[in-house]
């Protein structure tokens, strides 16, 4: 635990009968990217506007490195934000804009301008000082928010869904130009966000949050490949959740079955190792073979027939209706090796068990 | 850095082949911004600039003729200082007194027009009209009954006396206080509505912004709320300053001969005395310093969002 870490301890947050946030626990370490990734709704923005001071917590305490900044009024606290609308000020310029935080923190003239001169060539708009907000693109609105906020030199930088407003290609182009200028400002940077590939593509570590709860909470590539929960395998990409009983566990494997199909995963993937549970696969890991004598031993397989065949560029997405009329989706990438298969066909879907999980219905 | 910069869709060849010349059916449709504008005109035309003609005419006639007789056109520019001479008291006392009835609207109307437009909440719409409700009765029945309010006898006074706050013969009718008191009253609600429109337009989450970026309520209100509502601060003293110089009511009706203001001298020059060279030449003085004082105003304090 370094000195400028900032926890969240038993924080709750009610609005009327209603709860926002609800006895949330979390420690952002100093210096790292984290994201808070969540359906609408789901509390994220109310955390971060209780870090930010703009909402007190109900119940609970937020600290930030070991001073408790619960009830300390917004104005006064070492933390920025990128707003979600960057609620530029229209009357001012946009120097005057990235200037406002510093002149009120009684930095001297010289100082500001080559600070604020530093922070838009930072962003990339050194040429735009003079401008109103309203003569500059969303994109470039955007990068003015960000400047406003860090060259306050915050320790923390809360960034409120700062993409949302942009198309995708500038929101791409903008998620690696923030993840360099956090690599290069050292700043603790708080994320809220709904867009899953943006939580993943920036983010040291992701919490995924539900219900004013986490869900889960680790690095983006850990939480991909073994979900807390249905929820969050829902939540961050897709899987194919199929329902199945856990039928006894042998050789550091627990066997489910599920329709009539024996399939087995490996324990240390398993969430949930008794009862009725959902054996989730990615649909990027699944395989399609013509017929069960084609799956490679060691595979898990299961039947069907295919039901529609989308080409997507990259890959091919098929729709696999199992025997229980359920449908698998499947990626398979157009690497070119196997000629397409039809909708009608009968394949087998099949999997190493290593990239199957095991989590609570 | 050019990866990051949105480039702008080059080299389309647009249109090369449209023809420049507008299709026939909408040439034919040019003169129809002036036929919209033409009632507007005409009626300008027929009401303001042929009656200030005749008012500026009127103000040049011979100050020797008279109603019956008839006036002569006289180039008769000593009416301007003749009206300066004996009418100055009145003339400078009711600039004072506009200046003196907008700074009160200000003072009153903003926090009033504030509580409104971003904590009214849904109290809103009642809150406006309750300001707008004054004007469901005539401007010059409601000046009356602040004169019934004001009197010797009434309740105000007799509290006043009570309290020792005034002499046992002191009264409010006939003084300043009650001819500034009328007009604020009267032009309130022109303060009120142009600043709870741009109030009401302020993105609230600019506050937020400026909170976050350590400014505190006083701080973010004076750098942020109160230069965007800035146009509605300058239309709500223009409409207040404007006609508070040139009103003659409340004087009238509240105030007694040392709170005439030049709108009730110009009223009895015209109508009582019949003297329409002097009532003429006040009128154009009083409309060309307005003027001249608006348009210093604007250009200092002018924003293009107003003008």
């Amino acid at each position: 635990m370094t000195d400028q870490d900032l926890c969240i301890e038993n924080v709750t947050k009610t609005f009327g009968g209603f709860t926002a946030v609800d006895d949330l626990t979390l420690t952002i370490p100093d210096g790292s990217f984290f994201a808070l990734l969540g359906a609408s709704g789901c509390g994220k923005t109310t955390t971060l506007r209780m870090v930010a001071g703009l909402e007190e917590p109900t119940a609970g305490r937020i600290t930030l490195g070991g001073l408790d900044i619960t009830r300390m009024r917004p104005y006064k606290r070492p933390v920025n934000t990128v707003f979600q609308s960057y609620a530029l000020f229209p009357h001012m310029s946009v120097a005057d804009n990235v200037a406002f935080g510093l002149r009120r923190k009684g930095e001297n003239r010289a100082d500001t301008r080559r600070k604020v001169a530093e922070m838009l060539d930072l962003v990339q708009l050194g040429q735009y000082g003079s401008r109103r907000p309203a003569q500059l693109s969303g994109g470039q609105q955007q990068r003015v928010a960000l400047a406003r906020a860090l060259v306050n030199q915050p320790e923390v930088l809360l960034l409120d869904e700062p993409l949302g407003a942009l198309d995708l290609k500038l929101r791409r182009q903008m998620q690696i130009e923030l993840k360099r200028i956090q690599t290069e400002v050292g700043i603790t940077f708080v994320h809220v966000t709904h867009d899953q590939e943006e939580a993943m593509t920036m983010a040291d570590t992701v919490a995924v949050m539900q219900a004013g709860r986490i869900e889960q909470l680790g690095a983006p590539a850990e939480m991909y490949e073994f979900p807390a929960s249905a929820f969050v395998a829902n939540f961050l990409g897709q899987s194919n959740l199929i329902k199945a009983e856990v039928t006894g566990q042998a050789d550091g494997h627990v066997t489910v079955d599920a329709h009539g199909n024996r399939l087995a995963v490996p324990s240390a993937r398993c969430r949930v190792t008794s009862g009725t549970a959902l054996l989730g696969v990615r649909p990027e890991k699944l395989h399609l073979a013509d017929g069960l004598a084609a799956v490679p031993s060691g595979h898990a397989a299961v039947q069907g027939v295919v039901t529609d065949a989308s080409f997507t560029g990259v890959s091919t997405q098929y729709l696999v209706r199992a025997p229980w009329g359920s449908e698998l989706t499947v990626f398979v990438p157009n690497s070119g090796i196997a000629a397409p298969a039809l909708p009608g066909a009968q394949v087998a879907v099949h999997w190493s068990p290593a990239h199957s999980f095991l989590v609570g219905s | 850095m050019a990866a990051l910069l949105p480039t702008a869709s080059t080299g389309t060849p647009v249109a090369t082949d449209i023809p420049v010349e507008p299709p026939a059916g909408m040439r034919r449709r040019r003169w129809v911004p002036y036929a919209l504008l033409a009632p507007g005109l005409a009626w300008l035309a027929v009401f303001f600039v042929y009656p200030v003609f005749q008012l500026a005419m009127a103000s040049l006639w011979d100050p020797s003729g008279s109603v019956e007789t008839g006036y002569s056109f006289a180039w008769a520019f000593s009416n301007y200082s003749t009206a300066w001479e004996l009418f100055n008291e009145q003339f400078v006392r009711s600039l004072w007194y506009a200046l003196l009835t907008t700074v009160i609207c200000v003072l009153l109307g903003y926090p009033l027009a504030y509580a409104i437009a971003v904590k009214g909440g849904r109290w809103k719409n009642l809150m406006l009209v309750g300001v707008i409700a004054p004007f469901f009765t005539s401007y010059l029945v409601r000046t009356y009954s602040w004169k019934a309010i004001l009197s010797d006898s009434g309740p105000v006074v007799e509290f006043l006396r009570w309290t020792h706050l005034l002499g046992p013969d002191g009264r409010l009718l006939a003084t300043e206080f009650a001819v500034i008191a009328g007009l604020v009253y009267n032009f309130l609600p022109f303060m009120v509505l142009p600043l709870y429109a741009s109030l009401e337009r302020l993105d609230l989450r600019l506050l937020e912004a400026a909170r976050d970026l350590y400014h505190g309520p006083v701080r973010s209100f004076l750098r942020v709320t109160l230069p965007l509502s800035l146009p509605g601060v300058l239309a709500g003293t223009l409409l207040t300053f404007i006609p508070a110089a040139g009103d003659y009511v409340n004087a009238q009706l509240l105030g007694g001969p040392k709170t005439q203001m030049i709108g009730s001298v110009i009223y009895s020059r015209f109508l009582v005395v019949n003297d329409y060279p002097i009532a003429s030449a006040l009128s154009m003085m009083l409309m060309l310093t307005i003027l001249v004082l608006v348009m210093i105003y604007l250009k200092l304090f002018g924003t293009e969002e107003v003008v």
